[in-house]
């Protein structure tokens, strides 16, 4: 399987501090991959510069086998490289339907066109009730659904997904696992940051876990999870021996 | 629902046609000069705003200096014409574009400011432009431009005996401006503007090029907004820079657009169909010798709307429409 997504020992310092340090991911055509870590590992900062908000310090990121380093977002998401954010950020003036809208212009510019795509992607996600709504009118869980929705709505290679599952209730996050496979069984390629290890790990193909700015582990969630060093990353040294 | 859009779009280009149809009829019943004037104000106006309205309404991009590109387009009208004998309609289109020109050159740098700091530049670089044209000696400096009006003559656009064509430019340029917005508002363009007007981050995750849809934007409302400055010169035949480049012109751009509602497509409409009528006739019954109490009058009108309304004055019609939308709901 060739790599759809690979950063080549990506650094990113903001002043002293140091997110993201040398890190090399792979991420395969097809598969979902989980990006996990505790709070302030960098996860968030890889993402923003996979997505193109700003560029790495030092090191490469190459996305279909062509180097987007230096790459804006908006290109990015020409190219397939579709994404949502952790704090959601909807047009909130905008009926949902029309917010959508915005994303499918970028492989159209007929009107028609766009406005069926939308349609077509509400229908997939689950909020074709809810198509003529103001943004800002929705709930929490309908504005992630928006989210991705509208990040569907681009044709993306690889979908990047923000903590999509955090913050939902139990049946919230199971729509939405059923959703993220849903995405995957279209032949689209996931990259998620979560924090809810019961909910991403049944859901991943594979693991990676950043601590402090470095990939810690990364494998098969199963082997991931019994992994000493998440453990500690996660718990502390003394439970790692308990284990 | 794809339907209910469609009819929606024809049923607001069908209230423009009748409403054009109405008002070009009113000359029938409106021999009064004074109100043609104010009827040809009031026109000019809601195109004025309308065009403001793309930038700052749909884009996002609140502008206090339009009255620059107002100032272009009167200048670079008369000053070819006194100068090179080139007819108005020419200067017209030429100050247009080249108010389109400096609107962009000016985005190049300022569409990376963002909120307050964006306003204010404009304020600045309005009020520049004001000081270089009062001291301008090529282009009449403060003492301004006369116009030599020889007797009617559309080839020259200038009447002397009937306002009457001045009026029906004003209603065209008023027809065209809201067209464009009209246009625009279901095109990829109108889409990206309000795209970045709500969240420029995730629409550049979503591949808009929020730069370059600012400049656009920018180039169209500068655009329409110097053709309007050339009509007033032509309708005046006298300008001067205070005249033609005054921060009041950028406040009655704005203002309409706010009271009626910004970012709208009737918005600035309605807001110049109220507020200019009153304006004038504030000024002329109650104003005098100052130019105060008229600004004092909608100042206030304008803080009771956007306390009681902000949306503007057409959220009472789509407020009205929700209503009805919940009542066809639950039935």
């Amino acid at each position: 399987m060739t790599a759809l997504l690979e950063t080549r020992g990506v650094w990113q310092r903001f002043g002293g501090l140091v997110a993201n340090s040398d890190v090399s991911i792979l991420v395969g055509r097809g598969e979902i991959v989980g990006l996990i870590g505790p709070n302030g590992a960098g996860k968030s900062t890889l993402f923003n510069l996979i997505a193109g908000v700003l560029p790495p310090t030092q090191g490469s990121i190459w996305f279909d086998g062509e180097d987007v380093t230096r790459m804006p977002a908006a290109e990015r998401c020409q190219r397939g490289v579709g994404r949502t954010f952790q704090v959601v950020k909807s047009f909130e003036t905008m009926t949902v339907i029309d917010n959508v809208i915005v994303g499918a212009l970028v492989r159209t510019t007929v009107m028609r066109e766009a406005r069926r795509k939308a349609h077509e992607v509400l229908e997939f996600t689950g909020l074709a009730a809810r198509a003529d709504v103001l943004a800002s009118d929705l709930v929490p869980a309908e504005k992630r659904r928006l989210e991705v929705a509208r990040a569907l709505a681009t044709e993306p290679k690889l979908l990047l997904l923000d903590e999509v599952l955090t913050g939902l209730t139990p049946t919230e996050a199971q729509t939405g696992v059923a959703l993220v496979r849903k995405v995957r069984d279209a032949g689209i390629t996931v990259l998620m940051v979560e924090h809810v290890m019961e909910i991403v790990m049944p859901l991943v193909d594979r693991a990676i876990v950043l601590d402090l700015g470095k990939v810690l582990v990364e494998g098969k969630p199963a082997d991931v999870v019994r992994d000493p060093k998440v453990i500690s990353a996660y718990l502390g040294d003394r439970h790692a021996v308990s284990a | 629902m794809d339907k209910s859009f469609a009819v929606r779009r024809r049923r607001d280009l069908l209230i423009a046609a009748v409403l054009a149809v109405l008002a070009g009829l009113a000359p029938l019943f409106v021999k009064d000069v004074y109100v043609q004037n104010i009827l040809i104000l009031t026109l000019m106006y809601a195109a004025l705003s309308q065009s403001w309205n793309i930038l700052s309404g749909y884009c996002g991009q609140i502008s206090l200096g339009h009255a620059l590109y107002f100032g272009i387009g009167a200048y670079t009208t008369e000053l070819l014409f006194t100068k090179f004998g080139v007819l108005p309609w020419f200067g017209m289109l030429g100050g247009g574009v080249l108010a389109a020109i400096i609107a962009m050159a000016l985005g190049y740098p300022f569409f990376r400011l963002r909120g307050h700091y964006f306003v204010i530049a404009t304020i600045v670089i309005a009020e520049i432009g004001l000081l270089l044209f009062q001291n301008w000696d090529w282009a009449g400096a403060a003492l301004g431009i006369t116009i030599p009006v020889r007797g009617d003559s559309w080839l020259k656009f200038q009447f002397m005996r009937s306002k009457l064509p001045y009026f029906y430019f004003a209603l065209a340029l008023c027809c065209l401006a809201w067209f464009v917005t009209w246009w625009l508002e279901d095109s990829k363009w109108g889409f990206w503007w309000r795209a970045v007007k709500d969240n420029p981050d995730a629409a550049e995750s979503l591949g808009v090029v929020v730069f370059n849809s600012k400049m656009g934007a920018a180039a169209v409302s500068a655009f329409l907004v110097a053709i309007g400055g050339a009509f007033y010169a032509q309708y005046l035949a006298y300008i001067d820079p205070e005249s033609v480049m005054g921060f009041q012109f950028s406040l009655l751009m704005a203002l309409p657009a706010v009271l009626g509602g910004i970012g709208t497509l009737w918005g600035p409409v309605l807001g110049a169909a109220i507020l200019i009528p009153m304006t004038e006739l504030t000024r002329s019954y109650i104003g005098g010798s100052g130019r105060g109490v008229d600004l004092i009058v909608y100042g206030a009108l304008i803080v009771l709307i956007s306390l009681a309304l902000p949306q503007g004055l057409v959220s009472l019609f789509s407020r009205a429409k929700a209503k009805n939308h919940v009542k066809g709901a639950t039935r």
